[in-house]
């Protein structure tokens, strides 16, 4: 579009319309005009989305991230896909710490389990619960901080200091307690739940700090003077223009989600024994960490990397959404 | 400047009573009878059992419970530990021990962060640039307790460079390597935000016409870039402070630190429910007081923040 603005023809042949006898131009002789008029009304979003795109495409670490999530979903998914030998059971005291050997390629845990079957079903646990806690903390995130952000006032005072007191609480600690109740429910939902219920802050706090920036923009005036009611103004102009960074916060979320039921099940008191995590398994290998170093190294990278994956995608894409960032580089 | 103040107290009252409020209905809905365990396997008299109810205020309705425990707190009353010991005491025990490990940690995450950070900086896009965010990138996708473990690992077992767990006393150099494992994370994400914060002054008016008034690089970058960097990290060391607390309880945990996170970390690996409510407690009322206090001084710096409503 901007090409029309430097050197199209209309700014070769201005001056000659200027000099011409007719009163009002026909819109052969003005392009410029019919270049505005041909300017989509959307275009503006479409930018910020297309240029993001352009420039994600564009990077490696990206490309490294997106694969790597995708591998780690499909683990997810299907396990039969990638092991045959069950994680729990099958199981022999005979086999305790011992090292690899064919079709068990990382060896086996303490109690004779196999390490690989057992980080390839873990990885279900681990996505489940980030992806709970992520749609938890986007209802409520979004929730308080839309109406914080867009009617200020009264509502903003109460609002804002609702989730300053689940912000107070680091959510860990808050998921301490939180499963130390329910110790008699320990499930992915308890777990998720317990940190979802603290962790949502962080998004509120975004969304209404970017709903600020955006609700005194022109289209959001022009809006009210044709009449649009408050709330429609809110869900059709004000939101999917403050959506941005609320994609990239939620995504470091779910990495953040991850780790939090890694700790609380490596605190031992995040999921029962009988559930597969990487966090129960890192807590079980910790006291053979001298003799058997590699029953605790495995999950920890498998742990790693999956939380390396959705930061790094966090990032990158917080760097593609936003212009000041992508100065920086 | 005092109407700032006042106002930020009076935000911090209901945050404080909304926080411990919170807490302790969680501990009125734990399962079980806290004064049936006191007596483990017997059978209790049920006068005494009705004697004890009312001692420690357990027939009473939730809220007037509630308020007996925060006058408890005002008084420095915890509340007693699952050995019967007085958690003040506890505190007064391993508090310095903590100080003096987060002190540590604050001091190595807080330079090498800002010294690597500044680096980056000022060669963007270079080498130097590419490797330390890609490092910073991994560095903060690790959980603190796989660092922790490869520390313990590598250095205090592999390498024998330092004693895998602190011995008792906690002695300086027993500190480091947990400090080192509990400022990793935070040191990565200062590093990041310098970064950024000095590609953003560097860019500004005032640092171009240092350069145009003939001045040295040596004067601008301290004077001019350094010190104009720095609010953004200030903020984040307060907010960071919760971390920091976590990190500690898992970091005590596995280095064994006799600190307030280690005994923290022990009530919960052994489900001593009240001691764990109490040490959250006082993390969180430990938390606000750090946030609190670093809003002052901000608004103290920065005059900004001051008249903003």
């Amino acid at each position: 579009m901007s090409n029309n603005f430097s050197d199209g023809p209309a700014s070769k042949r201005g001056p000659s319309s200027l000099s011409s006898t007719h009163f009002v131009a026909s819109q052969e002789d003005v392009p410029l005009i019919g270049a505005i008029d041909a300017v989509e009304v959307d275009d503006q979003r479409n930018n910020l989305w297309l240029d993001a795109w352009r420039d994600l495409r564009r990077r490696p670490v990206f490309w490294i991230a997106s694969g790597l999530i995708l591998l780690i979903t499909v683990v997810a998914l299907f396990p039969g896909i990638f092991t045959q030998v069950p994680p729990n059971n099958q199981c022999f005291l005979s086999n305790s710490n011992a090292g690899p050997r064919a079709g068990h390629p990382l060896g086996f845990t303490k109690l004779g389990c196999d390490i690989y079957s057992r980080i390839i079903h873990g990885t279900g646990t681990s996505l489940s619960v980030g992806v709970i806690v992520i749609v938890m903390t986007t209802f409520f995130g979004v929730l308080f901080g839309a109406f914080s952000g867009f009617y200020g006032g009264w509502i903003d005072s109460v609002l804002s200091r609702v989730g300053d007191i689940f912000f107070s609480i680091p959510y860990i600690l808050a998921a301490v307690v939180v499963m130390s109740v329910l110790s008699q429910y320990r499930s992915v939902w308890s777990i998720s739940l317990a940190i979802g219920a603290f962790a949502w802050p962080g998004t509120a706090r975004v969304l209404r700090s970017e709903i600020f920036r955006v609700k005194n923009a022109d289209f959001v005036m022009a809006s009210t003077a044709l009449g649009m009611s408050r709330f429609k103004i809110l869900l059709k102009h004000v939101l999917p223009n403050s959506i941005a960074p609320v994609i990239v916060i939620t995504t470091l979320s779910l990495a953040a989600a991850i780790v939090a039921e890694a700790s609380l099940s490596f605190l031992g008191v995040g999921m029962g024994s009988d559930i597969m995590s990487w966090g129960n398994d890192i807590n079980q290998a910790q006291v053979d960490l001298r003799t058997a170093p590699q029953t605790l190294i495995y999950p920890s990278i498998a742990l790693s990397i999956t939380v390396f994956a959705f930061v790094s995608l966090g990032e990158v894409m917080r760097e593609a959404l936003d212009p000041k960032a992508r100065a920086q580089r | 400047m005092a109407g700032y103040i006042l106002r930020r107290f009076l935000q911090a009252i209901p945050v404080f009573f909304g926080t411990t409020l919170l807490i302790y209905f969680m501990t009125f809905a734990m399962p079980g009878d806290p004064i049936v365990a006191m007596f483990g396997q017997r059978t209790p008299n049920p006068a005494l059992v009705e004697a004890l109810r009312a001692q420690y205020h357990l027939d009473q309705p939730f809220i007037v419970q509630y308020f007996i425990y925060i006058g408890g707190i005002f008084r420095g009353d915890f509340g007693v530990s699952f050995s019967g010991e007085q958690i003040s005491t506890v505190l007064a025990r391993t508090f310095p021990v903590t100080a003096r490990l987060a002190m540590i940690a604050v001091v190595f995450q807080a330079f090498f962060g800002i010294l690597v950070g500044l680096v980056a900086g000022l060669r963007k896009g270079k080498f130097f640039d590419a490797n330390s965010l890609a490092v910073g990138l991994i560095l903060i996708s690790l959980p603190i307790f796989v660092i922790a473990f490869v520390a313990q690992y590598v250095f205090g077992i592999w390498l024998g460079w330092a004693r895998p767990t602190v011995g008792v006393g906690a002695p300086i150099q027993d500190l480091i390597l947990p400090a080192l494992v509990l400022a990793t994370g935070s040191f990565a994400q200062i590093m990041r935000l310098t970064r950024e914060s000095v590609i953003e002054t560097s860019g500004m008016d005032f640092v171009r016409t240092a350069y145009s008034k003939g001045l040295s690089r040596r004067r601008i970058i301290p004077v001019h870039i350094l010190r104009n960097s720095l609010i953004p990290v200030v903020t984040y060391l307060a907010v960071d402070f919760g971390v920091l607390l976590v990190g500690a309880t898992i970091t005590e945990g596995i280095f064994n630190v006799p600190g307030v996170g280690n005994t923290l970390f022990q009530a919960i690996i052994r489900g001593e429910n009240p001691t764990v409510v109490s040490f959250v407690t006082i993390m969180v009322l430990l938390y606000l007081a750090v946030n609190l206090v670093v809003d002052l001084f901000y608004g103290l710096l920065d005059p900004r923040i001051r008249y903003v409503k």
